[in-house]
């Protein structure tokens, strides 16, 4: 696979960490009476769809920039590749 | 009279001698091993793989079934290997395979007689019982009887390599459609590579007596060919064949240097290469199927346009009295140039009754079929459907084109059937790939070239490129017409897939026992298994299928095809990473002083680190270890412990960092202190260990286990970039900047001392332990220093910058030598670290807890830190949880053993009494005998008390104390002092 990074431009899929689902990025915070399954549905409860998912890939032979790739799993199709910092940004705008 | 005296694409000034099952064979230069054995009238070439059948060459490409040799001899040879694909150089040496006694008396041939016995499923419906007996005796003597070819069982001598391509335009196949398409390109200024899987570019045209332009084919190709040399920006790649279609348009491409393995063994061999490409057009042409008729498979039966390519292209005379089966106009081609060339073709048998023959100078028989072939080792005569028997030594058979198209369908893309040509067609290939010419479906050579023309003009403009004028291709005419598949299945022994023994009746048992999908027949018959993948084989298999059950070909479908398309070898799957390449380490920054001190090393991590230092007279390793652990506790050691993972950690933002992703506080450590760290994973469980320490308000230094040094950096990183995106923190691994080394002993401060500026005071007042700071030694080089001690005794940690390293361990020895100074390696660091209960790898193994690790106290109650509200869980701190303890022999004599499980003594050992296990042994030189670690359940209340520990795989029981886990000055006052 190729990932358009955002500032290094296309780069082989190699050169990448894989996490998991962006998900991961929305961790909750514990405060004096935290719930522990919030805490059990993050770490837990992933998405996995057959289709568009947002997911996390570490550029470790790179930049070391952490990035959301949007993938179309069915066919490895990437819609999109942001920096986690803008992917956040959108996500919380929606 | 195996050739004729002109003609084709050898050179017959140029005699190449090689060698057939020890026979001295002359072929010429151009041949591949199969023309070069035909060339000397040899057909049988093996025998087949389940029933032991002569089997001759069937085809002259890479989709060959038939066969397969034996290359080389002794640690060069390599098993099936296809001789219609190896090109013939002088001292070839080749080898027929899986027969037992000579080529042509086979003692295995008795399995062809018994083959009613031996169908589809033979195997597992007849080696069950009794089921003792499969591993003892089925299996080995089936394991004997199958498979092909031999190994040698010794390293291969050969280089491999790999590569990477990048290319706007990847042509695949170099025949007339994949070679116009590249110089349409190519004059655009497009970066261009051509790959071909022969050694001579030009496809079906090296093969043909078309005409082109008014001129031969070959005259045209020449043309073409120099003109693509001329670009700069074409690279063409015969001897290459794209073994796989991958994502985003990156291909895999299997290069086949040499086949001759003795050549040259400093150059490679094969290289593997990864192409990666804007755009890829698809030219692989058709391949030929076989006719369906009893006995289909003796030597001497060829596919039709194979026979033709054997004889124009090489000047094989295939058979003194070669007769044609077709079921449409191609085998009448080969007819026609067999012919010209002057062999002896006495008959042609169409199966199409109404049919207007394009060569009337011929016998021929129209609306007929063989029934069966007769033959021993090849076949002597055939008998049509109509009784007649006609005497032939040779039959090329025809039975329509299938085109190439596997390189669509290795991303999920399936095949369409086409009703007028009888053949699959693409129907959904990659995406940025597009197919032409006869692997699109297209057989007329006229129309391909319009289909290049087209296809080639968009694809360019939409990668950017200008237009260019391209002249038009004028080339003979030639019509393909098929005849459907039959409705009626054959009787008797007919082959439907060559190389795996699977016959029509095969098919019908799958069928009739349940087996009707294609992918469950694939695998219960093995039909399109194994190097040729069904490459001829398949579509007929397929078609009995939609007799047998009455659908269309469509409904029935295809199996999935898969990379590679022809066999990989895994040596260039391998590459140069073999042996000590396969996983390359690291050296420490005083590996060579350690060499020259005579170290044993052992690969630690990605590390090569000295296990211990022998010395003259010491036997075993543990003489060498005992005396460096006793030595370092009563004198002074030192020990290279670079390998830890260091990062630096600055900004506003550090100290709250460290309190996130330690489990313990690290906000309130003072400046010039030095603190031990816990870090969990976020579901609780202890992730890794290590110190931190404050140099500055902003500025700390960590360092991690070796194992974990790349891991523990990205989870930082993840915490800093996705989990707070917003602090000040900044991470840089400085692992291979700094320089490690343990100072450990009671001399150690003295021996500091002398080293030191003298300015620096580190009497245990000013430098007491946890104490850090940033120094210099021995005159000037910059050093940190710091006071921990992974030992238990007074000791040191010194980091100095790496390229300083050698001149510092060379210097602190001599100045040591006073001291009674000793290297130690980790073998006499994992003693001293048992002697003193510290956990390491063996005990933050990934299931263990701070609770378990006796350290559940550390874990910040009030902090939001990463693992501690999950280490919260009432299941991680049940009342019998396990404890982290050390455990002592009752025996003295005995010798601990990792891995054990601790049982209560009286109980039976299994699964339901099973109380923890032994993390980690050694033998303590201080106490005199074993001591380990391990968790026990409730372990730190049980001090005194006596359990089993149990090793299963020796049957040992070894009775233990149940022990504080600190062996060692429990108080910790050594290290204070």
């Amino acid at each position: 696979m190729i990932i358009q990074h955002p500032d290094l431009g296309p780069r082989d899929s190699s050169e990448f960490v894989y996490k998991g689902d962006a998900e991961l990025l929305f961790r909750p915070k514990r405060t004096e009476n935290t719930d522990q399954k919030i805490f059990h549905d993050y770490l837990y409860l992933r998405n996995n769809p057959a289709g568009k998912h947002c997911e996390l890939w570490y550029h470790e032979y790179g930049d070391r920039s952490w990035l959301v790739v949007t993938r179309d799993t069915t066919n490895h199709e990437i819609l999109k590749v942001e920096h986690v910092k803008d992917y956040i940004k959108s996500y919380k705008a929606k | 009279m195996y050739r004729t005296k002109t003609g084709g694409l050898i050179n017959r000034k140029k005699v190449l001698n090689f060698s057939f099952n020890g026979k001295i064979l002359k072929g010429f230069e151009g041949d591949t091993l199969s023309s070069a054995l035909l060339g000397n009238g040899i057909h049988l070439v093996g025998r087949s793989f389940k029933y032991h059948r002569p089997r001759g060459i069937f085809t002259s490409g890479s989709e060959e079934p038939s066969a397969l040799v034996q290359l080389d001899e002794k640690k060069f040879t390599e098993p099936n290997i296809r001789a219609t694909t190896v090109k013939l150089f002088d001292g070839l040496v080749a080898n027929s395979q899986n027969h037992f006694g000579s080529l042509s008396w086979d003692f295995m041939r008795i399995n062809d007689y018994l083959s009613n016995f031996l169908s589809a499923g033979f195997y597992y419906k007849t080696f069950m019982w009794p089921k003792a007996f499969w591993e003892k005796v089925y299996e080995p003597i089936i394991r004997n009887a199958a498979g092909l070819g031999k190994l040698s069982k010794e390293p291969d001598p050969s280089i491999y390599d790999k590569g990477f391509l990048h290319c706007d335009l990847l042509v695949i196949g170099a025949g007339p459609s994949g070679l116009y398409s590249a110089l349409i390109a190519a004059r655009t200024g497009a970066k261009v590579i051509i790959v071909d899987e022969d050694f001579t570019l030009g496809g079906s045209l090296n093969g043909e007596k078309l005409e082109i332009n008014g001129g031969l084919c070959t005259d045209w190709l020449g043309t073409i060919l120099s003109e693509l040399t001329s670009f700069k920006n074409v690279r063409l790649m015969p001897k290459t064949t794209l073994y796989g279609s991958f994502d985003h348009g990156i291909y895999g491409a299997l290069e086949i240097r040499n086949y001759n393995s003795r050549d040259n063994l400093k150059k490679p061999r094969h290289i593997l290469w990864k192409i990666y490409s804007k755009f890829s057009v698809l030219c692989t042409g058709a391949l030929e199927r076989s006719i369906l008729f009893e006995n289909n498979d003796l030597p001497g039966i060829m596919l039709s346009k194979s026979m033709r390519h054997y004889c124009n292209r090489w000047g094989v005379i295939p058979g003194q009295h070669i007769s044609i089966y077709t079921n449409n106009d191609d085998g009448w081609e080969t007819a026609k140039d067999l012919k010209e060339a002057g062999c002896n073709v006495i008959c042609i048998i169409d199966q199409r009754p109404d049919i207007n023959p394009p060569i009337k100078n011929i016998d021929y028989v129209l609306g007929r079929k063989i029934a069966k072939a007769y033959g021993n080792l090849r076949i002597s005569s055939i008998k049509l459907d109509n009784g007649k028997i006609i005497k032939t030594d040779c039959l090329a058979v025809s039975g329509g084109f299938n085109p190439n198209l596997h390189l669509t369908c290795h991303q999920r893309g399936r095949p369409k059937w086409n009703e007028l040509n009888h053949c699959f067609i693409p129907n959904n290939p990659p995406k940025n790939m597009s197919v032409i010419g006869a692997a699109n479906g297209i057989f007329n050579y006229q129309d391909i070239f319009k289909d290049s023309k087209i296809k080639l003009t968009k694809i360019l403009q939409n990668l950017g490129h200008k237009k260019v004028s391209i002249e038009e291709v004028k080339i003979s005419n030639r019509v393909y017409k098929v005849s459907p598949f039959p409705k009626n299945i054959p009787e008797g022994k007919v082959w439907v897939d060559l190389q795996n023994d699977v016959t029509v009746k095969d098919i019908k048992l799958a069928v009739h026992e349940g087996f009707h999908s294609v992918e469950l027949l694939k695998r219960y018959t093995t039909l399109g298994m194994a190097t040729d993948q069904g490459k001829n084989s398949n579509v007929l298999g397929l078609s009995i299928l939609s007799v047998i059950k009455n659908k269309p070909m469509d409904e029935v479908g295809t199996t999935i095809f898969r990379p590679p398309f022809t066999p990989v070898p895994i040596g260039a799957f391998a590459g140069r990473s073999r042996g000590k390449h396969f996983k390359p380490f690291r050296l420490t920054p005083s590996h060579n002083w350690a060499k020259s001190n005579n170290a044993v090393f052992v690969e630690a991590g990605n590390w090569l680190r000295a296990q211990w230092f022998p010395l003259k007279g010491e036997k075993t390793w543990r003489e060498s270890v005992d005396r460096e652990v006793i030595q370092t506790r009563t004198n002074v050691g030192i020990c290279d412990v670079t390998t830890l993972g260091k990062i630096d950690i600055k900004g506003k933002d550090a100290g709250a960092f460290l309190n996130f992703v330690y489990a313990n506080n690290f906000g309130k450590l003072p400046i010039g202190k030095v603190r031990y760290g816990l870090m969990l994973r976020d579901d609780g469980i202890a992730f890794d260990d290590g110190t931190t320490a404050r140099f500055s308000e902003n500025h700390f230094v960590m360092t991690t286990t070796t194992a974990n040094a790349v891991t523990v950096f990205r989870h930082l990183e993840f915490c800093k970039q996705c989990l707070n995106p917003d602090w000040d923190v900044h991470l840089i691994s400085t692992t291979d900047h700094w320089a490690q080394f343990a100072v450990a002993g009671p001399k150690s401060r003295k021996l500091l001392q002398e080293i030191c500026d003298p300015k620096i005071d580190i009497s245990n007042d000013k430098f007491p332990f946890m104490a850090c700071g940033e120094i210099n030694v021995l005159k000037g080089i910059p050093a940190r220093l710091f006071r921990i001690s992974f030992s238990g005794e007074l000791a040191y940690e010194i980091a100095i910058p790496r390229r300083y390293a050698d001149f510092f361990i060379k210097e602190i020895s001599e100045i040591g030598k006073k001291y009674n100074l000793v290297p130690y390696g980790t073998e006499a660091l994992g003693v001293m670290r048992i002697e003193k209960g510290h956990a390491a790898g063996n005990e933050l193994n990934g299931q263990t807890t701070a609770n378990n690790l006796g350290l559940g106290k550390m874990v910040s109650k009030l902090n939001d830190c990463i693992g501690n509200t999950m280490s919260e869980r009432e299941e991680l701190n049940k009342e019998n949880t396990l404890k982290l303890v050390g455990f002592i022999p009752t025996n003295k004599n005995q010798s601990l053993v990792a891995g054990s499980h601790f049982i209560e003594k009286g109980q039976t050992e299994n699964l339901e009494n099973d109380q923890g296990w032994m993390s980690s042994v050694a033998f303590s030189p201080m106490l005199k005998h074993s001591i380990g670690l391990g968790y026990i359940i409730r372990g730190n209340q049980r001090y005194g008390e006596k359990v089993h520990a149990v090793n299963p795989l020796r049957k040992e029981i070894i009775e233990v104390e149940i022990h504080s886990p600190h062996f060692y000055d429990p108080e910790g006052e050594l290290l204070r002092g």
